[in-house]
């Protein structure tokens, strides 16, 4: 029954249960083994029960489930596409990183190497608690709080960046309830966790480099540029893309906040559009049988866009590891 | 060898720093930027007429920024006008983030305290009209127990299991499938996990769920990944010669299992238990498509559709009108609560148990 | 180039607890000074509070004075961001930039003080490198990363990282004791190369490496756990290893205890 020195993690269990088996270790390595199964099967059979029904309602669908803009599967004969959904959830979350993701390499150097000494872990505490708020008390919060909130940098923006084209607004009273509204507030929803995720791989960053770096004569910026960034990057690059992973996919604080329209505008600052998720939400209640299967191919597409997103992510931190290894 | 080399060229890249002493702006500088910046600031927008506090804010961080980089450059040199720079941006994002955090937990806490009263706490919405004040969230905070705790029991015992598999016997390729597909359903969005029970639904039984416990499924797929990754961390934490120890001692794999290696992180998967409690508590989306909400109290999660607590909030806001934005905020301010506990008492134990480690 | 260092009633402390105590001591330029003793001595707390790295540890604060020729490194409007330009260091464990290659290690700090023209810095690169006996075995791999070196080479490689913003002094704190004893020869051996041109202090746990390098040797030593450490004496190398005047020292030589 002794293993010899397994290694710290994995302890070799095959070895143990040789030739002679107790049955209370049978019975536990079966329930431990049949989790795992169970997790599989209810996994695969998800997988293979959703695309039924999304090849179902596709193979319906009379207009081109790629590039229609109209989401109207009830009509006869059914027309419905993913083209607004899919710019609206692509360019809501791109805002959302162009602002989180500074900003939260911002506060997370702020709590490694900026704060004061006391401070730093109470804010890093503080910061993991908001990263628990529900997503709907965002929703809550930017309907209700942040929209009224962004008319003067709507109108502002309008005014002298409106040549732009993104940030022209067709009318200049429309409610804020633009993708550029979105993308704030799921900025603001992702922050804590990509803070937290840059925070603990910068925290990694062994001492001895830096101290490298400040035994040279580098200044404080210059210590994090020289080798805080560096060794960060992959991190921090993955903890975009967990981020990214959860504005791609938001859907209370999206539906709350965007005035949707099957309408597909380079103006950000209009309030028209859609995201998969706020989609669903909204068409989901009117819909019948098939309206229903529609909207589970546009959430087909969702999950495999996510599915992308978290696995670039996880190659990144799988690189990073074999890279760190080498170097250790 | 090397000393003709550097006689080759003597001093070629000192720097010329005789003095150590060097010119420096003062401690309290960037506060005075910083005030400065904002007095401008405030003048400018004001002046100008500009209605958003938002574009006050950012004149100011401007010219903070710049103020702080031209007087640096000016007084101590580029590089310090660039650490400078670096740092006012660092703290800068850093206020930037507090604000909007700061005032979402504050305006829950003033629009949600006038609500909460015992009456809100222990009444439905049956038959009150959502124009009118009153009703409240009993039905909603029944909901969301039964939910979140039959997900519990679904997902804690499997997520366990799957965790001791993966750490204790997983070897080959089946472990490896379980960890991808672990990594996999971690990213799924709520919207999809929804639309997975959904599908489930159709395909089996030809009909739409309506009731608390397809929600239960569905948030038990969410909670299922974060329990797995937890224990599977605080197993790892526990030392082999622990193992070893024990089954040196002739004790059986499964008892040492059970006897020592779970007991010895208890109090880590505990904590990861609760933190994955309080996130699925706050999910609305599956709940949405499953569930469907209700104004009544219906204990039964088996049958007939039931509210929920994130969900009644949503339904609230749509009501669009200012006694039921009063309820979404009352009902926020409930759930933040409950939330914030959770999460705070998992803390608590996952410090009380740390140091044992150690 | 090489200056002499000027130390006068320096104390150091970690928050509350103090762990030198007032050591007055002086360091002439162009020699090289060992400083020897038991673990907790302070003498490597000692040596970076010579170029204001003690203060980066969290709760880290010095007392005293430390005048460098006649400037005080702990005066009001003194940069310690200058001071580390002008004093360098070298640490226990390699510690090569490891996502730079070989040239850019060195190079980083030419390039944080403006040094950016190739051609200057090619030639500063080669120099530091020959200057740390180094160059011959990397002159064909340049770009290659610097963590793909030995650990020897790794260390001259810092060596080399350091001596290229031509520092007065160079701090080396216990530089071979992770180490093989080639390598361990190899940097010796550069220790007594690179003395025409920087005054010289490292720490060392070996006292027969404190022997063969240098010039003068600083014996520390603490009176019990948990007290500040303290300079017990300091003399020419040759006299502390074959007659200290304080008992202590030769106890520690000898090996009686430490």
């Amino acid at each position: 029954m002794t293993t010899t020195a397994p290694p710290p993690t994995k302890p070799e269990p095959h070895r143990a249960t040789g030739p002679v088996t107790r049955p209370g270790d049978r019975i536990f390595a079966g329930m431990a083994r049949g989790s795992g199964i169970a997790l599989l099967v209810v996994m695969a059979a998800i997988a293979a029960f959703l695309t039924v029904r999304a090849v179902h309602a596709i193979s319906k669908d009379h207009g081109n489930f790629l590039t229609t803009f109209e989401w109207t599967p009830s009509l006869n004969p059914p027309v419905f596409g993913i083209a607004v959904l899919a710019y609206g959830t692509v360019v809501s979350a791109i805002i959302a990183m162009v602002i989180a993701v500074p900003i939260a390499l911002g506060i997370a150097l702020f709590i490694t190497h900026y704060a004061p000494r006391r401070l730093g872990g109470p804010i890093a505490y503080v910061i993991d608690l908001l990263a628990a708020v529900p997503s709907i008390i965002y929703g809550l919060w930017g309907a209700l709080f942040l929209v009224p909130h962004m008319r003067g940098l709507n109108l502002w923006l309008d005014d002298y960046l409106g040549w732009t084209v993104i940030f022209h607004k067709e009318d200049p009273n429309s409610a804020a309830r633009s993708l550029f509204t979105v993308g704030i507030l799921l900025a603001i929803m992702v922050l804590p966790i990509i803070t937290n995720v840059s925070r603990e791989v910068i925290n990694q960053v062994p001492k001895m480099h830096q101290e490298a770096a400040l035994a040279l004569g580098a200044t404080r910026w210059e210590v994090i540029r020289l080798s805080v960034l560096p060794f960060a990057r992959s991190g921090i690059i993955s903890a975009s893309m967990l981020g990214l992973g959860r504005a791609l996919g938001e859907t209370m604080a999206v539906a709350t906040v965007l005035s949707a329209s099957p309408t597909l505008s380079a103006h950000i600052l209009d309030p028209v559009g859609g995201t998969f998720s706020q989609n669903i939400v909204a068409k989901f209640g009117e819909a019948d049988d098939f309206g229903r299967d529609a909207l589970i191919a546009s959430g087909l597409v969702l999950f495999l866009i996510t599915l992308l997103v978290n696995g670039a992510a996880r190659i990144i931190i799988q690189r990073r590891k074999e890279y760190s290894g080498a170097n250790a | 060898m090397s000393d003709t080399v550097m006689d080759a060229t003597p001093a070629a890249g000192r720097p010329a720093h005789t003095k150590l002493a060097s010119r420096h702006l003062p401690r309290w500088s960037p506060l005075a930027i910083a005030a400065g910046a904002i007095v401008v600031a405030v003048a400018i927008g004001a002046g100008a007429g500009l209605s958003s506090h938002i574009q006050w804010g950012l004149i100011a961080l401007l010219l903070f920024v710049g103020g702080s980089y031209a007087i640096t450059a000016q007084v101590e040199g580029r590089r310090q006008a660039k650490d400078r720079v670096a740092t006012s941006l660092v703290w800068s994002s850093f206020i930037l983030a507090v604000i909007p955090l700061y005032s979402l937990v504050e305006t829950t806490i003033k629009k949600g305290a006038g609500v909460i009263d015992g009456t809100f706490l222990t009444h439905s919405m049956n038959n009150v009209l959502t124009l009118q004040p009153g009703g409240g969230v009993y039905h909603a905070i029944i909901g969301t127990l039964e939910q979140v705790g039959i997900a519990a029991v679904i997902a804690t015992p499997i997520g366990l299991l799957t965790a001791v598999y993966l750490v204790e016997y997983g070897k080959g390729r089946l472990a490896k499938w379980v960890t991808f597909f672990v990594d996999v359903m971690t990213g799924v969005p709520s919207i999809v996990a929804g639309l997975f029970i959904l599908s489930i639904w159709f395909v089996l039984l030809d009909k739409a769920p309506a009731n608390g416990f397809a929600g239960s499924l569905a948030l038990a797929i969410l909670m299922l990944p974060v329990v797995v990754r937890s224990t599977e961390e605080m197993l790892k934490l526990v030392p082999n010669e622990l193992r070893e120890a024990s089954l040196a001692l002739g004790v059986p794999k499964w008892r040492t299992i059970v006897k020592v290696v779970v007991p010895t992180s208890i109090g880590g998967i505990t904590t990861g238990v609760m933190l994955a409690v309080a996130r699925i508590a706050g999910e609305s989306a599956p709940i949405a498509l499953l569930v469907f909400g209700s104004n009544v109290i219906n204990t039964d999660p088996f049958h007939d559709p039931q509210s929920s607590l994130p969900y009644y909030i949503y339904e609230q806001y749509k009501n669009g009108n200012e006694p039921s934005y009063a309820r979404a905020w009352g009902a926020a301010l409930v759930l933040i609560a409950f939330v914030m506990i959770l999460n705070l008492v998992a803390r608590a134990i996952a410090r009380w148990k740390a140091p044992k480690h150690q | 180039m090489a200056k002499r260092i000027d130390v006068s009633g320096l104390s150091a402390y970690y928050t509350a607890h103090k762990a030198i105590d007032d050591i007055s001591m002086t360091i002439e330029p162009g020699s090289v000074t060992a400083f020897i003793g038991p673990s907790g001595c302070g003498k490597s707390t000692f040596l970076r509070t010579l170029n204001r790295m003690h203060e980066v540890t969290p709760g880290g604060r010095v007392e005293g004075k430390v005048l460098l020729d006649d400037e005080n490194l702990y005066g009001s409007g003194v940069d310690p961001v200058t001071v580390r330009r002008t004093v360098g260091m070298v640490f226990q464990r390699p510690n090569p930039f490891p996502t730079m290659s070989i040239y850019d290690n060195v190079a980083a700090g030419l390039k944080l003080n403006g040094i950016r023209k190739k051609g200057e810095l090619d030639s500063i690169v080669e120099k530091s490198l020959k200057g740390a006996n180094l160059w011959n075995e990397v002159k064909d791999r340049l770009n290659k990363p610097g963590s793909g070196l030995s650990g020897g080479q790794q260390q001259r490689l810092c060596i080399a990282r350091a001596i290229a913003v031509e520092p007065e002094v160079l701090l080396m704190d216990e530089p071979c004791s992770a180490l093989d004893p080639i390598s361990t020869l190899a940097i010796e051996d550069l220790i007594g190369e690179l003395k025409d041109r920087f005054t010289i202090v490292i720490v060392t746990h070996n006292m027969q490496q404190a022997a063969r390098v240098s010039d003068r040797t600083a014996f520390f030593n603490l009176a019990a756990v948990g007290q500040p450490g303290k300079l017990i004496e300091i003399d020419d190398t040759e006299r502390i290893f074959s007659n200290p005047s304080v008992q202590a020292t030769e106890d520690y030589i000898s090996g009686r205890f430490g």
